[in-house]
């Protein structure tokens, strides 16, 4: 069931993304696309999602534990530090220049679009090299 | 190239990804945050005791468009650039920003905003700003 629920849970996750859009790089860049041939179908995405996350997660946290582990792993930081500014800066113009996020990307592999197979393999480097960055600004502390 | 408004299937796609948030956090207590999954599985720290769950979720990810072949008899429609400089430093900059900032769309944009978290939300105000000067940018000023 462990291992289920994650597989389920990635397979709707995928779906999900085919299905409103957002694996569609052209879909995205043109929901971002004010002044141009502008198509806000992907505010509903988000707007479709928190829909059902707000409520789930409120109905979720009145259980002690979850089903498969000791405790929620929720994220504790509230300040709003320059790594979490920078690293959205960047993030957001990555993901106007590609159409893609990480998700979409991920999902978008079996397809074999030469763009994707060129996109993936960078985004893990960069990923790992921002892994190595923190690393070292923790170590010098 | 222009593309329909797509109400009815955005939404609906929308509330599946939700759904699935909430899976992951009723059965495991974590965030579906895509970022965090599989940035969890790369050098030089890898997160072993979450890594087995990491890569399933990632298969469930994989099966999606397969499985989407199957059941509609066709593949997704997807428009992927041909300027693999461009998508190779926008992976740089998506894979770079997302863990330096601790989350994407689905971290930030998704689970972070439901659990009304100050620091997603202002992640997910940053990200869209950004995103959307670059393709003002792209499209309007350099595109022309």
């Amino acid at each position: 069931m462990r291992i289920l629920s994650t597989l389920i849970a990635g397979l709707i996750f995928g779906t999900g993304l085919i299905l409103s859009g957002m694996a569609n790089p052209i879909k995205v860049q043109n929901f971002l696309d004010f002044f141009g041939s502008w198509d806000p179908s992907l505010a509903l995405v988000m707007g479709g999602a928190i829909l059902v996350t707000m409520p789930g997660f409120w109905l979720v946290q009145k259980r002690k534990t979850p089903f498969f582990n000791n405790v929620f792993h929720l994220p504790t930081k509230t300040d709003f530090d320059f790594r979490l500014l920078a690293g959205a800066t960047i993030f957001g113009v990555g993901w106007g220049l590609g159409g893609f996020c990480p998700g979409p990307a991920v999902t978008s592999l079996p397809l074999a679009a030469k763009g994707t197979l060129v996109f993936v393999p960078a985004m893990l480097i960069g990923m790992a090299a921002a892994k190595l960055t923190s690393l070292k600004s923790r170590r010098s502390i | 190239m222009e593309t329909q408004f797509t109400p009815l299937t955005s939404l609906t796609g929308g509330a599946l990804i939700g759904f699935s948030a909430v899976i992951l956090m009723i059965s495991h207590g974590r965030i579906a945050g895509i970022s965090g999954i599989i940035s969890s599985i790369l050098p030089p720290s890898i997160d072993r005791s979450e890594i087995s769950q990491s890569l399933i979720f990632i298969v469930g990810l994989f099966l999606a468009a397969p499985l989407w072949f199957l059941i509609q008899g066709e593949i997704p429609v997807q428009v992927v650039s041909d300027n693999y400089i461009l998508l190779g430093i926008a992976g740089l900059f998506v894979g770079f920003g997302s863990v330096l900032g601790n989350g994407c769309t689905s971290g930030h944009g998704v689970c972070g905003i439901s659990r009304v978290s100050g620091r997603s939300i202002v992640a997910t105000g940053t990200f869209m700003t950004t995103a959307f000067v670059t393709v003002l940018v792209l499209r309007h000023v350099v595109g022309g």
